[in-house]
């Protein structure tokens, strides 16, 4: 635990000491919020058609901007290589780098949903629970998605087009999924539906984490 | 570091190891076998296989044929064998540039478990009079500082083998012969270091052993009083390798 605390620290004063990562996620995440809000004229239907799908690319897009700095900082004196001369298990360095990405991506969230909610005039009130809940399971398998493919990407050249090569075809799954179950949580669907959705995103996220986590230790590899 | 009577049983050896690139060979069958207390020098042209070697022995590399051996067990069954044994020094730093040394220092003394971590960061911080700037972004030192925090992570966790690939690189006068001292100092200490250097003098005046290399294959390795110096196209008065493609 003490290795995987020490990498996630890490991250966090490295973030601190450049904001590059958050900063850029953010102010992405609300030009697309931004944009896609004079660009269509919604009621109160139509946002809450739209708001989801929204939301998610705006998640989506931000995330890969994240993932890309979470790397580049390792790549740039080869400290990936540096952790990996340490007698630890390769997954610790995933399990660090995922809370760290969790944690930027999560508060680039929270900036765009306070963002959307003030441009759509939409309450998430009502249904945060359930949205806070979606959302943060959905981020989780993304994230480690990210992190993964953040990795794989960073060894090769062209690492800022590589990672959403790589990544969004298969993120796109927990994306679809997300997107279905926060566009009930929003709609006040019952807690069948909602349950339900959550269940299926948790399912898909968890199985994309395992996969992440046992398969870091040969992207790690020359 | 290993008791004394431990320490002995340890070796590290590369055996019949051969590593591709594609149809670059940059390592052909080689062998070798370095015992706690051996101080050796690796020589040998650009190209020679110097790096590849090293970064072979520190588990960094994977060979395509033979094997590495930490005190007899394969690294291909257990690659964290060596690890806590092991330190290394590359042409890449692997400092964070926006942490200063001494955090670098402490994060990966926390990811080698150390115990005592402050007081073995100030040694190694000590070890090449990095105090004073110990507390500024790596990324705002000049090279040679940046080199000598580097070396300083290679020995904070006090390795038993010290794998170091060009480690003069960057330093002033005044860092080179502190360096030269230190390795001077770690066969007494019973740990074993090997080093490469393009200035054949410079490794001489430190090592006791000599293995030269050249296209990927080892050419002599034995001691450096009885090298065949002329045969290996080495100018030992200008120390200079009449191979060496500048």
């Amino acid at each position: 635990m003490s290795i995987i605390w020490a990498i996630f620290v890490k991250d966090l004063r490295v973030e601190w000491r450049n904001r590059e990562a958050v900063a850029s996620m953010c102010v992405f995440g609300l030009l697309v919020v931004f944009l896609f809000n004079f660009a269509f004229e919604t009621g109160r239907e139509e946002t809450l058609r739209m708001l989801p799908g929204l939301l998610w690319i705006a998640f989506a897009f931000a995330g890969i901007l994240g993932f890309n700095r979470s790397f580049a900082a390792e790549r740039d004196n080869s400290c990936l290589e540096g952790m990996t001369l340490a007698p630890i298990d390769p997954s610790a360095i995933f399990v660090g780098k995922l809370l760290a990405n969790l944690l930027f991506l999560g508060g680039a969230e929270v900036v765009v949903v306070f963002a959307a909610s003030l441009w759509y005039n939409f309450s998430f009130v009502p249904a945060l629970g359930w949205f806070a809940l979606i959302v943060l399971l959905g981020t989780l398998g993304y994230a480690a998605l990210g992190t993964i493919f953040g990795a794989v990407a960073a060894n090769t050249r062209m690492r800022e087009v590589m990672l959403p090569v790589l990544q969004f075809p298969v993120a796109f799954w927990v994306l679809i999924l997300s997107i279905d179950a926060t566009s009930d949580a929003l709609r006040g669907m019952g807690r069948k539906a909602n349950t339900a959705g959550a269940a299926r995103v948790a399912g898909l996220s968890l199985i994309f984490a395992v996969v992440s986590f046992l398969l870091f230790e040969y992207v790690l590899e020359e | 570091m290993l008791p004394d009577q431990v320490r002995a049983e340890w070796t590290l050896e590369a055996r019949e190891v051969s590593k591709f690139f594609g149809d670059l060979v940059a390592l052909r069958r080689v062998s070798m076998r370095v015992t706690p207390g051996d101080s050796v020098l690796l020589y040998g042209p650009n190209g020679a296989g110097k790096t590849t070697l090293l970064r072979t022995l520190a588990a960094l590399a994977r060979p395509n044929e033979g094997e590495v051996l930490f005190a007899g067990e394969s690294l291909a069954r257990n690659r964290s064998a060596s690890k806590a044994h092991v330190g290394f020094v590359s042409h890449a730093t692997f400092l964070y540039g926006e942490l200063t040394a001494r955090e670098n220092l402490r994060f990966f003394g926390t990811l080698f478990g150390l115990g005592g971590l402050e007081r073995k960061t100030d040694r190694a911080l000590d070890l090449f009079s990095l105090r004073g700037r110990d507390r500024e972004p790596v990324r705002t030192l000049s090279r040679g500082l940046q080199q000598r925090v580097t070396l300083a992570r290679a020995f904070l966790h006090e390795p038993d083998f010290l794998l170091l690939d060009e480690p003069f690189t960057g330093l002033d006068a005044s860092a080179t012969t502190n360096l030269e001292d230190v390795l001077r100092r770690l066969p007494e200490e019973g740990r074993a270091v090997v080093f490469s250097t393009h200035s054949f003098e410079q490794g001489a005046a430190i090592a006791q052993r000599l293995v030269a290399l050249e296209n990927g294959q080892v050419r002599y390795d034995g001691p450096l009083s009885l090298a065949p110096l002329e045969s290996l196209g080495i100018n030992a008065v200008s120390g200079k390798h009449s191979l060496i493609k500048e």
